[in-house]
Order: C-alpha cells, then sequence, then structure tokens
C-alpha cells in the first residue's frame, strides 16, 4: 500500500485541474438543476414528486456515466498513450493499486458530484424523497462499479486516446438522451422508451429513480441483473485484455 | 565469492584504459536472451554481463532490439528463452525485490501533463522505503527554478532530467536510461552526458541505450552494438576502433615551401602526401599528430590548418553491421 494514497490523492487533485472533466461532473449537473428547476418548476406530480425531484437521480445516473464511459475510459486511454501507466508499472507499486487509484478517485469524484446536486436542490428547491438512503447508495455503487467495469473494457480495446474518445461520445451522447438521464423519460416517445432498454445507462436511470421513489428491490431484478452482468463481464473482459502500453 | 575474481577491461571517459579486478558477481548476466513478436525475432541469442560501477551501452538502429533487452532486463517484459539475473537474482520472480533497488527511465514515457515538478518527486518518493531527500535532487538537476511547473510546460531537457530524478529517487545501484537523450538538441544531450558521469561517479552502475554513436563513444565505458536483435560487437569504445586497424590522418597547411622528409622516418608513418603546400601524413596509432607536430616543430617547419582525421564508432558500426546507422 506504499504510495497508493499519494498516487490517490495526486490523481484527485489532477481531476480537478482537467478543466472539461470536473466541468461535466461537477457543474454542467447543477447548470441542468437550475434551468430545468426554474422552468418546470418542482411541483408534486409524480407519485407525490416533481420534476426537480426526479431529475436527481436522473442527473446521478448521467454523472455516473460521465465519469465511468468518459473521464475513466479516455484519461486510462490516454495515460497508456503518454507512458503513465508503463511508467507507473515500473515502479513497486502493484498493478492493482494503480488501477484502484484511478478508480477510486473517478468513484469519489461521482459522489461529490451526486453529494453537490443533492445540497445544491435541497437548498433551492426543497426536493422530496421517499426512499430508503442506505438503498440509494446502494444502487448508486452498483451503477458506478458496473459502469467503471465497461469504462475499464473500452479503454482496453481502444488504441489511441484519441480513438477512446470517439468510441466513448458516440456511446454517451445517445446514451444521455435515450436512457431519461438528461430528458425525463415520460417526454420520451414510447419506441425510444422500448429500444432505450438497449443502452446500460436506462437501467441506471430506472434503478435509482425507482429507489428515489421508494419501491423495492424486487421491482428492479431485471436493472440488477443487466448492471451485475455487464459488472462481472466487464471486470473478466478487462482483466484480460488490460494493457499498460 | 571473492575467489571468483573477474577481469573485465573498463576505460574512463579520458580515453585511458585501466582494470578494474571484480570481486564480486557482474550485476548483469543475460545468457542467450530471445524475445519474439509475432514472426519478428526481437533479440536473437543476446548473451552480456554488466560490472560494478561502468556505464555499459547498447547502441543501434530503431529496432535492432535495444529497448526489448533493456525492458527485459528491467522485468517488464518476459523473455521466451535465456536467462537473465540482476543483482543475481531472475527479474521477472524478484520483480518486488528489483523494483526498489533499481533506477528506470523509460524510453518516451511522459508523467500526466498538469503534475508539478514537485508534485511527481513526491509522488515517486512516496513509492519507496528510503527515498533520498528530494529537494537535494531538484537542486542537484538544475530543476529548483521548475519545482512549481507543470511536465507539460518543461523544455525536452527540463522533461528527461526529471526523469532522471525520478530514476534516482530510491537511490538506486543501478539505472536504466532508455535513449533517454533522444530528441534532445546538442547541447540538452551534452548536459544529460554530465549528468549521467555525475551518477556513475556516486558508484552507480549504468545501463543505457542510445543510437547516437558520438554519444555512446564519449560516455560509455562499453559498448555492445546491436543489429538485427543481435549482439555484433562487445567492448571498450578504444578498442572496438582499434580492431578496426584503420589508420589515423592528418592533414595541414604549410606556412612557406619545405621539405618534409622528417614526416617519412616517423614510426607508425605510412604514407606522406605533398601536394603544393597542403601535406597528408597518414599512420597508425592515437600519438600520431604529437608526432607529426613534433617532428615539424624541431625542424622549425612552420604550419597551419591542422586537421587530424580518425576513425570513430561510426566506422566500427558501418564496418560490423555492413550498413549506415540511420534513424
Amino acid at each position: 500500500m506504499r504510495g497508493f494514497w499519494k498516487l490517490t490523492s495526486v490523481e484527485f487533485k489532477l481531476f480537478l485541474r482537467e478543466p472539461m472533466a470536473a466541468f461535466f461532473t461537477l457543474v454542467f449537473p447543477l447548470m441542468m438543476l437550475f434551468i430545468f428547476g426554474s422552468v418546470f418548476g418542482n411541483k408534486a406530480q409524480y407519485f407525490g414528486l416533481g420534476t426537480v425531484d426526479l431529475s436527481i437521480p436522473a442527473y446521478t445516473a448521467m454523472i455516473i456515466a460521465t465519469t465511468g464511459l468518459v473521464s475513466l475510459t479516455i484519461s486510462i486511454a490516454a495515460a497508456r498513450e503518454l507512458g503513465i501507466l508503463r511508467r507507473l508499472h515500473a515502479t513497486p507499486l502493484t498493478p492493482i493499486s494503480i488501477l484502484t487509484s484511478q478508480v477510486l478517485v473517478l468513484f469519489l469524484m461521482t459522489a461529490l458530484g451526486m453529494v453537490l446536486l443533492i445540497i445544491a436542490a435541497k437548498i433551492t428547491f426543497g426536493i422530496r424523497f421517499n426512499g430508503n438512503v442506505f438503498s440509494v447508495i446502494l444502487g448508486f455503487l452498483l451503477s458506478s462499479c458496473s459502469f467503471f467495469a465497461l469504462g475499464f473494457v473500452l479503454a482496453s480495446i481502444s488504441r489511441t486516446a484519441r480513438s477512446a474518445q470517439v468510441m466513448v461520445m458516440a456511446l454517451y451522447y445517445p446514451m444521455l438522451f435515450l436512457s431519461g438521464a438528461a430528458i425525463p423519460k415520460w417526454v420520451l416517445p414510447e419506441a425510444v422508451r422500448t429500444y432505450g432498454q438497449i443502452l446500460p445507462l436506462t437501467h441506471v436511470v430506472n434503478l435509482l429513480t425507482g429507489l428515489w421513489l421508494g419501491e423495492p428491490w424486487s421491482a428492479h431484478l431485471k436493472e440488477v441483473t443487466v448492471l451485475v452482468v455487464m459488472m462481472v463481464v466487464g471486470l473478466i473482459v478487462s482483466a484480460k485484455t488490460f494493457r499498460w502500453e | 565469492m571473492l575467489g571468483a575474481g573477474r577481469i573485465a577491461v573498463l576505460s574512463t571517459n579520458t580515453k585511458t584504459t585501466r582494470i578494474f579486478k571484480l570481486v564480486s558477481e557482474p550485476v548483469i548476466q543475460v545468457e542467450h536472451l530471445r524475445k519474439v513478436y509475432g514472426s519478428t525475432i526481437a533479440v536473437d541469442d543476446v548473451s552480456f554481463e554488466v560490472y560494478q560501477g561502468e556505464i555499459f551501452g547498447m547502441v543501434g538502429t530503431n529496432g535492432a532490439g535495444k529497448t526489448t533487452s533493456i525492458e527485459c532486463i528491467e522485468g517488464l517484459r518476459q523473455q521466451d528463452r535465456g536467462s537473465i539475473r540482476v543483482f543475481g537474482v531472475d527479474p521477472q520472480k524478484e520483480i518486488h525485490d528489483i523494483r526498489r533497488k533499481v533506477g528506470v527511465q523509460l524510453q518516451e514515457s511522459q508523467l500526466q501533463p498538469r503534475l508539478k515538478v514537485w508534485e511527481a518527486l513526491d509522488l515517486f518518493a512516496s513509492f519507496y522505503e528510503s527515498p533520498l531527500d528530494w529537494e537535494k535532487l531538484l537542486e542537484q538537476l538544475g530543476l529548483t527554478d521548475k519545482r512549481n511547473t507543470a511536465f507539460a510546460v518543461l523544455s525536452g531537457g527540463q522533461k528527461q532530467r526529471l526523469q532522471i530524478a525520478l530514476a534516482l529517487i530510491n537511490d538506486p545501484q543501478l539505472v536504466f536510461f532508455d535513449e533517454l537523450t533522444t530528441g534532445l538538441d546538442p547541447q540538452a544531450r551534452r548536459t544529460m552526458w554530465d549528468l549521467i558521469r555525475t551518477v556513475r561517479d556516486s558508484g552507480k552502475t549504468i545501463f543505457l541505450t542510445t543510437h547516437f554513436m558520438d554519444e555512446a563513444e564519449r560516455l560509455c565505458d562499453r559498448v555492445a552494438i546491436m543489429d538485427k536483435g543481435k549482439i555484433v560487437a562487445l567492448d571498450t569504445p578504444e578498442n572496438l576502433i582499434q580492431s578496426l586497424g584503420v589508420e589515423s590522418r592528418v592533414v595541414l597547411t604549410l606556412k612557406e615551401p619545405h621539405d618534409i622528409a622528417c614526416c617519412r622516418s616517423l614510426s607508425g608513418v605510412t604514407l606522406v602526401e605533398q601536394n603544393g603546400d597542403r601535406v597528408l601524413v597518414q599512420g597508425k596509432g592515437e600519438m600520431l599528430v604529437v608526432e607529426v607536430v613534433t617532428a615539424l616543430a624541431k625542424e622549425g617547419i612552420r604550419f597551419s590548418d591542422l586537421r587530424t582525421e580518425q576513425p570513430n564508432l561510426e566506422d566500427v558500426f558501418l564496418a560490423v553491421t555492413g550498413h549506415e546507422m540511420k534513424d
């Protein structure tokens, strides 16, 4: 473990110095909240909850996709291309601690993004919450791990940082708009809602929204299955295909 | 152990040959190393030893197998065949032990663009049990005023100096430099040479690769010339050059017409040509120019524009590989 925490704290600082990543993880969700919140308000209309209340789990799903899919994939691919991974690999650090520190930083950022979102929404809109805090945290953990595993697979199969960027954007934007993360599900056409099922992020949105509403886990076995399978398969595939250079 | 003495001929950069009687095992022992990528044989049956306190260099063109060799020895790659011993142990099996004891600078390896110089040192120091004081390292490498500069903003030479600092942070006994000076301007390259000599003078052993012949010739105690995955020559630069048997030339211009018969009788001289005031003397031995100048001075012959042409490692490379050094 020697050096692990130092590496993690350095990576944390470096994340905050990367304006794009920090903006999309920490600031952009707040902008969405304020813009759509001031347009639609937060009148109780769905199961006693308002638009803003329901946007919290959806925007949390967006943050998870931003860090897990975009930041993780691009930062690992870039670190590999620049020889940074190779250089760290040549130190006494164990391979697992190098990769864990990367994931830990992004996980902390995801959690920070979610907490900022909740605090801001609480202060400005006075949000309502019908769920169980621990259930939501567990759902958040599962969703994050699942998306980080996906990010690792994409980082493993991309040859350069640039190709990683293209691949990630091609997945991220459709997912963002068709899963119910950025645009509420109930305004999407029926067909999009049906086909949106093939997008992993749809399952994150559904699970987190359900848990936010206080629905039991048993109502979301499909989402849980999809996310667990994605996590396990992702870990196996990336363990087999991961390259340090 | 003391009985199993080995003799290695090394030389200093002042070109005087000295003999080290080494009572310990070599720092690196490589026997029949082979590494294949698909259908390409990157390293083919390579054997050599590196001794305590020397600067050992591998020269060759890109793709000659230098980096593959150095990375197998560093334990970053697994060889297909052959044995490697670093400090007497297999670097693959004792990887954690080796990582603590050696310092590495990897070819074309960067750091996070926004990482500051001091942060990089502080970070790498945290990986080791008893690291050096990195403030002192910064000073030694002339980076003190760059301590708060981000890696991406550093010049090529500063980046490489930082890489040297990171390679030295664990006070290793053996340091690897892979193409350290590639891409640097001539002045920065010379600064690197001085730094490498300083590192060696502090008692460390250095293994480097380069594709600059002049660098290998001036910096290394012993040089292995690699070509197409094989070591085609290995010795001190002086011995390699002497083994060519190529003669040196002295060319000069006489200030006034004079007979230069005095040069013909010098020992080792094989050819004297005079064309008007231009004179060419060809012969064997490093002392040729001294002998010629002394003989002319004794006769009171005045001259100007003296140049010497001596064979160098580039000529050796051409002779042993059959092709020019090209990038």
